[in-house]
């Protein structure tokens, strides 16, 4: 079989296994009565059309670009990281916990102390899928999966019994101190000026306090910690002796071992890494927006990062990039709820089909690809 | 403990291990043909909600259960597609297929019954329901085994009874036939019984999400079983039993002595299923050609 160009490859892939996914999107669209096209419109606007939906759409492409990395590394030793969402769940705990007991002078620390906080949290629990695997071949898609009910059940546990504080109905934490609260957008000089309010007379509304007025969005700061930690796993995989390995690993186990890699300490460091980045993404969601702890607080961020993995072809660039999608994908899938009553599940199959094209049927699209490129090669090869 | 409660454990240990052991048999038939089937909890979940819906349109649980067999099937299609003609890496594509599932069964149900994507609840000719064996009443009186018979091993839907025929059927089978679509086609149709089941025998309707991870749990006790088909009944059991456990809290409490959080409940499936693929199995070997596409050789 002929080979793919590797721009082919790169772009045009991912990029016609996006359009399948899309147009079997459309398909279900209409069979649940919708407007492909209207859905389309409304998910652009929402998401995309104002500073307001961007707001929103880079607060989600957050937490997705946290996941992604978290399955990314995993793929990378390969290994399948389905437990990503309750990593994430666990690294929720860690940054309530963080943020509840520690007393924080200032957001900054508070945000080093948080983020140290989650991974340790997210590793911890990705910790015992990986020594199973390495140690006694449990399989991990498997035992990730379990761990991500047990993740759930734990934290019902915790905020009903435990961290709830007396008096309080909804099972949730207490609310974290002010100084743990993390700037968001509307509240970042230089970035802020797109969330104004404006009066009717053209000027920038005033509070009865006299302060200038901005619209609140959930996109933070951690937006720039993810992109900090996609160019560190970059930097990881491809520029360290250790990324090496975990390649090398990922590639063949066998001639890793006969290259005297260490099975069992590539395993584990590379589920802890991983762990360690789906935690990570706690930080966006429970400090960054909440400001307490939630139940089911990550809501199946964890399992779009493998969407976003494959999507951004296991490559921190490209995880970015495919976050951004799932952001938009996300924040617009919201205001489909808001307007066309579409229910939030369509997200899912979307999530679902894009995993199903760029994952599995890759070969199909490559075939028909490689198929096109050869048609056109030989009538080039037949004009000359 | 007494006696009365340990049969009811055992009652319910047969019930809640019938999908369990459906959907284990299911995964039988795709690993010992070599494809990985992580979509087992998938397919399930759209035969629940097919079998769901078409057993409350026309009435007839016999009609919800081909139309689950058929969801399944299609799904099941899917993943033959892409693992056997497209050589896809086979856990992407049961993943794939679980998202596709867990959103699809939720707006197809909300766009036909705008009930919150659930089904409307079943009754009568529309769910399987409980058959009473031979003699089950007149042996009712004899000490010990008469109370198990008729607590324990009468009493059930017919799905339960064809689970449990389906392990001598599958080992029979399993002898015979290897080829990788009829493996995946047969693993459609149990996964469309074991949907069918839950939403028309264990429960009267589809639920979001109600499968729960019995998918994955079968894959478990698939392992569990070291992938043949008797052990497996007795894997299933094994997860049954700890299923049935969690709904019994004051059971659990009575033996333990301690008062057990009802998150920890939820919970001790999944643990157990954690505990039993690391210690108890010494080293699972999986069939040889698992997980690799098929390519013939030139």
């Amino acid at each position: 079989m002929d080979r793919l160009p590797r721009w082919a490859d790169v772009v045009l892939v991912p990029l016609v296994s996006l359009i399948l996914a899309a147009f079997i999107s459309a398909l279900v669209l209409l069979a649940i009565g919708q407007s492909p096209v209207e859905a389309f419109d409304v998910m652009v606007q929402g998401a995309l059309g104002s500073a307001y939906g961007w707001g929103y759409t880079l607060y989600y492409t957050t937490s997705f670009i946290f996941t992604g990395l978290a399955v990314t590394v995993a793929f990378h030793a390969g290994l399948f990281n389905i437990g990503g969402e309750g990593q994430a769940q666990l690294g929720a705990l860690g940054v309530a916990l963080v943020c509840l007991y520690i007393p924080w002078p200032h957001w900054t620390l508070a945000l080093a102390g948080a983020t140290v906080g989650a991974a340790v949290f997210g590793a911890a629990w990705a910790a015992i899928p990986a020594y199973l695997q390495a140690k006694r071949g449990s399989h991990i898609v498997i035992t990730t999966i379990m761990f991500n009910y047990i993740a759930a059940a734990l934290l019902v546990y915790l905020l009903v019994d435990v961290l709830r504080p007396d008096g309080q109905m909804d099972p949730a934490s207490a609310r974290f101190p002010a100084a743990a609260a993390l700037p968001t957008f509307n509240e970042i000089p230089g970035i802020r000026q797109f969330y104004a309010v404006m009066g009717a007379d053209g000027m920038q509304r005033v509070n009865a306090k006299g302060e200038l007025m901005f619209t609140g969005v959930p996109a933070n700061v951690t937006l720039f910690l993810a992109l900090a930690m996609a160019v560190v796993v970059w930097a990881l995989l491809w520029r360290t002796r250790l990324g090496y390995q975990i390649r090398a690993f990922g590639k063949s186990e066998a001639a890793a071992r006969y290259a005297g890699i260490n099975p069992t300490f590539i395993i584990m460091v590379a589920m802890l890494i991983s762990g360690a980045l789906a935690g990570m993404m706690s930080v966006n969601n429970v400090m960054g927006e909440a400001g307490r702890l939630l139940q089911n607080s990550s809501e199946g961020a964890g399992f779009i990062g493998i969407a976003v993995a494959l999507m951004g072809r296991n490559h921190p660039l490209g995880v970015v990039l495919a976050a951004l999608l799932f952001g938009f994908l996300y924040q617009g899938g919201a205001e489909l709820g808001l307007i066309l009553q579409v229910p939030p599940e369509m997200r899912i199959v979307v999530q679902g089909l894009v995993i199903l094209f760029t994952g599995a049927l890759d070969m199909m699209v490559r075939m028909l690809l490689t198929r096109m490129f050869g048609l056109f090669r030989s009538q080039r090869l037949g004009a000359a | 403990m007494d006696y009365a409660t340990l049969l009811q454990l055992l009652d319910s240990t047969l019930r809640l291990a019938t999908p369990l052991l459906l959907a284990c048999l299911a995964g039988l038939f795709s690993e010992r043909s070599g494809i990985f089937d992580i979509g087992l909890e998938g397919k399930m979940l759209a035969a629940a909600m097919a079998s769901g819906a078409v057993a409350f349109l026309t009435g007839s649980v016999w009609l919800g259960l081909l139309a689950g067999i058929g969801a399944s099937l299609i799904f099941a299609a899917i993943h033959g597609i892409a693992s056997i003609t497209f050589r896809g890496n086979q856990l992407i594509s049961g993943v794939a297929l679980n998202f596709l599932a867990s959103g699809l069964t939720v707006l197809i149900a909300q766009a036909m019954f705008g009930q919150g994507g659930r089904t409307p609840p079943l009754e009568g000719a529309a769910r399987f329901n409980p058959i009473t064996l031979p003699f089950a009443e007149s042996v009712q009186g004899v000490p010990i085994l008469g109370p198990l018979y008729y607590e324990v091993i009468s009493g059930h839907s017919i799905l339960v009874y064809a689970a449990i025929a389906l392990v001598p059927i599958s080992w029979w089978v399993l002898n015979r036939v290897g080829l990788r679509f009829a493996a995946v086609a047969i693993t459609g149709i149990l996964c469309g019984l074991a949907g069918a089941y839950m939403a028309t025998a264990l429960q009267a309707g589809f639920g979001r999400e109600m499968t729960a991870g019995r998918g994955y749990i079968a894959l478990a006790a698939l392992i569990f079983a070291k992938w043949r088909p008797v052990p497996a009944l007795w894997a299933c059991l094994l997860f049954g039993f700890f299923q049935a456990l969690a709904l019994r809290p004051d059971v659990v409490e009575a033996v333990v002595r301690v008062k057990v959080p009802v998150p920890f409940l939820d919970a001790l499936p999944y643990i157990l299923t954690v505990i039993v693929l690391a210690g108890f199995i010494g080293k699972a070997i999986p069939p040889r050609a698992g997980g690799e596409p098929y390519v013939k050789e030139r």
